[in-house]
């Protein structure tokens, strides 16, 4: 083929693609732009809510059966093509280890089960919704699960200790709320399969307003103690247009204590 | 910590302490000049944001022996004086309230955190007596019967549920209303578009609340802090709280109880912070308390009490060995007495 002509068919394609991908609504790449706060930043303010199976397996992964039979289907896994970018969590041999054990004995271990802050990203996919609260110097998410809560200093600031949400700085780079969060402690988890990390874990997220009710979420996680490279993962969080949506009060403490404390009961349960 | 260097640390903090008064003083007197104007949110509403403490010594009700409304200040030190011995004597190396830890460790009780400074001998200031209204025959059978209820579950170490909720990590000085919590009186509010954020350091409790007139929740949904709803009446906010759960119970009250809060920024330093309590089927008349919450220096930080709560599992596995023990013990006593009639 002629190379002029073959210049010409892919400026012409060059040219279509957009009109294509504008004609099928918003896409990632399209320039939404969000509406302001009164000091000038993108506007997220509100209710959102992840709607994933990620806080079953960030991997991709079939349906199947809850933990205990007596809970039949109730209770049992929802499928998911997965959140991971490349498919797979790249974990040191040893590390891989630990993950299947973590699952065989999810029911004593997961941090969900006995009700203990969820630390991220995982907050970020749980089953429950979080409002985002700008201030000037503080982007603030309170979370419904277990009441937990994330400050994002605006203005950045140094962690006093390690913490199971850590400890955040936000800034926003044109569009996009970029969240460094570093001083974890290691003890929570990435999800119900067993997904974990150690203290030197470091997230840096990504929030875009893609249209005025959802954002494009990204989480890129490094941990040189457990993942062989920085790995990613990226889903929509939506805006819950409910009416009058809010978060309500989920402390589940009081679900919690007969599995951490039950065998301590004078009469112990049957 | 050994008494004398306690001591000395005390006299230090009292120092720190007299100086920082001063700031307050300072700010109320400028009160009177127009140099301080309320500052306002980027949305245009009055700013109360930053950190906060209700850190005080002051009593719910007035106690027995005041009859007065207001002390002096050389009384208010006198009062303020013999509170913070009270508490330091709490913790004397060598008693039982020691083995859990030295209170005056870790800046944990009040007279080393910034105490507001409040002139009043009671919080209440309506009824003007300064104390709780008669409370209701129906309130009075429902203290009678969560009581036997209490009694009915146990004694206090059989299992988790019996153990006071500030123990477990439940439910503490997050209210409504906001009262000051036994150490640790740290707040933090933040202000977004429509809502009004108030942090609460300990158990990391938020109060979320909406100021865009929205309605109440649904009856049906009952919760620990209930459902907060904000306006601005002027420079005061105003938060109305309803739907809690009949387990909260602050002060004996109902699930029906409902709370109106009103915060009002007096200067940089000072929000006055006044609460009515109403709650017919409880108290005879609605009830209403003021405090000030007075401005202090961040961060605040994650309480994951929870996620650490040792106390509970050695508690109740402290309160097995016991009973074990005391069996063992029985049964070697009673198995000596079998022995001895077995020998004759």
């Amino acid at each position: 083929m002629h190379p002029r002509l073959v210049g010409t068919i892919v400026l012409a394609v060059g040219l279509l693609v957009p009109l294509l991908i504008s004609a099928q609504g918003p896409s990632p790449t399209a320039a939404y732009r969000a509406p302001r706060t009164k000091d000038g930043k993108p506007n997220i303010n509100g209710v959102w809510q992840a709607l994933n199976e990620a806080n079953w397996d960030l991997e991709g992964h079939g349906a199947a059966p809850g933990p205990f039979w007596q809970l039949g289907a109730e209770f049992a896994v929802p499928p998911s093509l997965g959140v991971v970018e490349g498919g797979t969590i790249p974990y040191k041999p040893e590390a891989l280890q630990k993950r299947k054990t973590n699952f065989a004995d999810r029911m004593h271990l997961d941090p969900e089960v006995k009700c203990y802050l969820p630390g991220v990203p995982r907050a970020m996919y749980m089953p429950h919704p979080f409002q985002i609260v700008q201030s000037t110097d503080y982007t603030m998410m309170a979370f419904e699960y277990a009441g937990a809560l994330r400050t994002i200093y605006m203005n950045k600031q140094q962690a006093p200790a390690d913490s199971w949400m850590g400890w955040s700085n936000g800034r926003w780079e044109g569009e996009t709320l970029v969240i460094d969060t570093t001083d974890f402690n290691d003890q929570s988890w990435f999800d119900r399969a067993g997904n974990f990390h150690s203290e030197a874990l470091h997230v840096v997220e990504r929030l875009t307003p893609a249209s005025p009710d959802h954002l494009n979420y990204e989480a890129t996680i490094e941990d040189p103690n457990v993942f062989t490279r920085p790995w990613k993962i990226s889903m929509p969080l939506y805006r819950r247009v409910d009416r009058n949506a809010q978060i309500l009060e989920f402390k589940c403490v009081e679900f919690a204590e007969d599995v951490i404390y039950g065998a301590l009961r004078k009469v112990p349960l049957k | 910590m050994h008494s004398r260097f306690r001591s000395s640390m005390r006299i230090t903090i009292a120092i720190a302490l007299a100086a920082t008064a001063l700031v307050p003083a300072l700010a109320q007197g400028q009160k009177a000049t127009k140099s301080w104007s309320m500052p306002k949110t980027p949305d245009g509403v009055p700013d109360l944001q930053g950190y906060w403490t209700n850190n005080s010594y002051t009593p719910l009700e007035r106690p027995k022996d005041v009859t007065k409304e207001f002390y002096t200040k050389d009384e208010l030190k006198v009062v303020e004086k013999a509170a913070a011995a009270r508490e330091a004597e709490q913790t004397e190396p060598g008693t039982v309230a020691d083995v859990h830890y030295d209170f005056t460790q870790f800046g944990l009780d009040r007279s080393q955190t910034r105490l507001t400074e409040n002139m009043r001998t009671s919080m209440i200031i309506d009824p003007p007596d300064g104390k709780l209204p008669a409370v209701t025959a129906e309130g009075q059978k429902r203290a009678a019967d969560r009581a036997a209820e209490r009694r009915a579950q146990g004694a206090q170490y059989d299992k988790v549920q019996n153990i006071v909720l500030g123990s477990r990590c439940i439910f503490m000085n997050a209210g409504p209303p906001m009262m000051p919590p036994g150490y640790n009186p740290a707040y933090q509010i933040v202000q977004g578009p429509g809502v009004v954020m108030i942090l609460i350091e300990m158990l990391h409790e938020v109060r979320v609340i909406p100021t865009d007139g929205r309605p109440h929740a649904p009856a049906s949904v009952r919760s620990w802090l209930g459902d907060a709803r904000g306006h601005w009446e002027g420079d005061t906010l105003v938060v109305e709280t309803t739907n809690f759960n009949d387990k909260a119970a602050f002060r004996g009250a109902s699930e029906n109880m409902k709370v109106v809060e009103r915060f009002t920024r007096l200067s940089d330093d000072e929000i006055r912070y006044q609460f009515t309590v109403t709650d017919p089927s409880t108290w005879e008349r609605p009830w209403t308390a003021q405090m000030p919450f007075a401005k202090i220096n961040g961060p605040i930080f994650e309480h994951a009490c929870h996620e650490g709560n040792y106390g509970i599992a050695n508690t109740l596995a402290g309160a097995r060995l016991a009973e074990k023990k005391a069996t063992e013990d029985a049964a070697k006593k009673g198995g000596d007495a079998t022995k001895k009639t077995g020998d004759k």
